[in-house]
């Protein structure tokens, strides 16, 4: 196990030292560096202005030589500074992280607590009136985006109580706080919670007609206890990885969400950043966000193993 | 029935009734069947699949998967006790405390992410005022009972680290950790090993007569019943066509399915000794459970049916003392090869 656990450590380095290389090598591929844009809006410029203010950000260099001084630095802990606001990236960055991994967390909190119950449901009452409400519920989960989905929320709550949940950083009450939060999360966590619904409900069905509830049942274990107790531990191994993988999804969600409720998160900062070219900010975030999807993947294979006894790795 | 066996009867079925209702029609997966277990005794239910051996045990256990299926007629008595009457809730008092249930497959019957030991802790919880603690000691002792080696260690363990024999008898632990009335053993050997399959039987036999267990043993095998009943039923196409003792029904099979059946059972044949016997087989197949026959469902494939056979089912009927058959020519085949 240890050494299984080493392994996975080391490939996990590896893989963050490809995608790197790969978000470097695309961010510069990508036609125009914050130069061109600042000076394509001014109009014409002096070429040597140009060529100074390159140099002064470092961008006259071979890119081998840039990506070399972006990995030097992050050993060091330094993420170099923004282009558009010249303080250090990292200044920039830990101030938005907290917002939005409140954001995600809670998206997620809330597609498990919704997805995994609502599908023992489904599956326990297969073929009734409430599993086919609830599959259409998550049909609708799936298809309907989660941008469309918070702008919906916002017009309904504009029509319903006047006015809008508005981004504070310092919440008065609770409730404000639960619509500052809780909204958003919920707008992108609806899909998840569809899908993890679906997974739960297959993968239990699956497991109901096992020998082994045959068996719970034969006990007189009551009906709770069946489902809970015996059925769903074992169906819960494909929905961890889907909330795993949804984890690393979210970002993507949290993107417009974040734009559509106006919340200074990562996400949003993310975009920002890429329109201007602010290559410290963007490569710094999505090698945050390659960093988390990484972690996610390793938690998910470790929580196998510490869930279903039949799994070890590396023996 | 003398008074004396009346009273010493621990489940008493009649006239069980229990359809499956299909796609392709309803069919009677056991239709009219009546028997009586007695403290300690042990009556075998013997059949081809399909007959309805198992639907008869689920549904005296009630769990018989509705839908599709239903116990639509008759009686179950466990102790007095008319099971068919009990709501959901006094059922599950029952199950496992009063009557425990041994599967076909031992792989697959653990559930394989909750270990031994709390597997059997969680029947003497749900029956028993017993601390975690209690219990645990109580699982590990019944355990040893059931003769695993070092049974403090294999408590800890889960189902995939047991052989496949060790976890029949983990299931006969948690069978009989609540000391029930009666026990019904669903062709416990049919998927073991056979050198296995003797040690488990004898397992449940030695136990059954130190507990007092009623055991009700489901099998296909009857080697295996005349090594362990005292009675037996046989059953062909949902419905009982024949009950004796053991002793009467190898010596006098009255039913021509049961005489079709011990034709097939290979003969043991001493080491080197050379035969071209070929091993008998009861000729067709046995018929759908939506599409039966009017009168007796073997006549088909019966080689003694007549006319009648065909027409009329035979009511099961006492053919000898404690020995009944469901057959129009019964009694005339005293003497028949």
């Amino acid at each position: 196990m240890f050494a299984y656990i080493v392994r996975r450590l080391a490939l996990m380095l590896v893989t963050l030292i490809g995608i790197s290389i790969i978000i470097f090598v695309l961010l510069r591929v990508v036609p125009g560096n914050i130069v061109d844009i600042l000076f394509d809006a001014a109009g014409f410029v002096d070429p040597t202005d140009k060529a100074n203010l390159e140099k002064e950000l470092g961008l006259n260099l071979p890119i081998y030589q840039q990506y070399l001084n972006w990995i030097g630095g992050l050993l060091h802990g330094d993420l170099g500074y923004s282009y558009v606001s010249e303080k250090p990236a990292l200044q920039e960055i830990l101030p938005r992280i907290p917002i939005t991994a409140r954001l995600a967390a809670l998206a997620l909190l809330f597609s498990a607590s919704i997805g995994i119950p609502l599908g023992v449901l489904s599956a326990v009452h297969q073929g009734s009136r409430l599993d086919y409400t609830l599959r259409v519920v998550s049909l609708s989960g799936l298809s309907l985006p989660s941008f469309w989905l918070g702008l919906l929320i916002l017009m309904a709550s504009v029509s319903l109580f006047g006015h809008m949940p508005i981004y504070n950083p310092n919440p008065a009450t609770w409730t404000e706080a639960f619509a500052i939060y809780a909204v958003p999360a919920m707008a992108v966590g609806f899909r998840s919670a569809a899908l993890t619904m679906r997974i739960t409900r297959s993968s239990m069905l699956e497991i109901l007609r096992q020998d082994y509830i045959r068996t719970a049942r034969a006990k007189g274990a009551s009906e709770a206890s069946v489902n809970y107790r015996h059925a769903l531990k074992n169906a819960i191994l494909p929905v961890i990885t889907v909330i795993g993988i949804e984890a690393a999804f979210l970002i993507g969600g949290l993107i417009v969400t974040e734009t559509v409720f106006n919340i200074p998160g990562v996400a949003r900062f993310l975009v920002e950043a890429l329109r201007w070219r602010d290559y410290p900010i963007v490569q710094n975030l999505v090698m945050l966000i390659a960093v988390v999807v990484v972690v996610a993947n390793f938690t998910v294979d470790m929580l196998y193993a510490a869930i279903d006894p039949r799994i070890r790795y590396g023996d | 029935m003398s008074e004396a066996r009346k009273d010493d009867t621990i489940l008493d079925v009649k006239n069980l009734q229990t359809v499956f209702f299909t796609n392709s029609g309803l069919f009677r997966a056991v239709d009219d069947v009546s028997f009586t277990v007695r403290r300690g005794e042990t009556l075998a239910i013997v059949g081809e699949s399909g007959c309805g051996k198992s639907v008869t045990a689920l549904s005296v256990m009630r769990l018989v998967p509705d839908p599709p299926g239903r116990v639509v007629g008759g009686s179950v008595t466990l102790e007095g006790t008319d099971l068919l009457s009990l709501d959901e809730a006094e059922m599950r008092d029952i199950r496992g405390n009063r009557i425990s249930m041994i599967f076909q497959e031992p792989m697959t019957s653990l559930n394989p992410v909750m270990r031994i030991g709390d597997q059997i802790t969680e029947v003497l919880r749900l029956h028993q005022e017993m601390t975690a603690k209690e219990a645990w000691a109580k699982a590990v002792e019944m355990l040893r009972l059931v003769r695993i080696p070092e049974p403090d260690r294999r408590a800890h363990e889960y189902p995939h680290q047991l052989s496949g024999g060790m976890r029949q008898r983990a299931m006969i632990a948690m069978a009989l950790a609540c000391r029930p009335a009666l026990l019904i053993a669903d062709e416990p050997t049919t998927a073991l090993d056979v050198t296995i399959q003797a040690q488990i039987l004898a397992l449940i036999v030695d136990l059954q007569k130190k507990l007092g267990t009623g055991l009700i043993l489901i099998t296909h095998d009857l080697g295996v019943v005349a090594q362990t009943a005292q009675r037996v039923i046989v059953m062909y196409a949902g419905k009982k066509v024949e009950e004796a003792t053991v002793e009467d029904l190898f010596e006098n099979p009255k039913h021509p399915y049961t005489r079709g059946l011990m034709a097939s059972m290979p003969a043991v044949i001493s080491f080197g000794a050379k035969t071209d016997a070929r091993l008998n087989e009861i000729p067709g197949m046995v018929p759908s459970l939506t599409n039966l026959p009017p009168g007796c469902a073997f006549a088909p494939r019966c080689r003694l049916a007549v006319d009648r056979c065909r027409a009329e089912y035979p009511p099961l009927q006492e053919v000898d003392g404690d020995h009944f058959a469901a057959c129009w020519r019964a009694t005339e085949l005293v003497g028949v090869p």
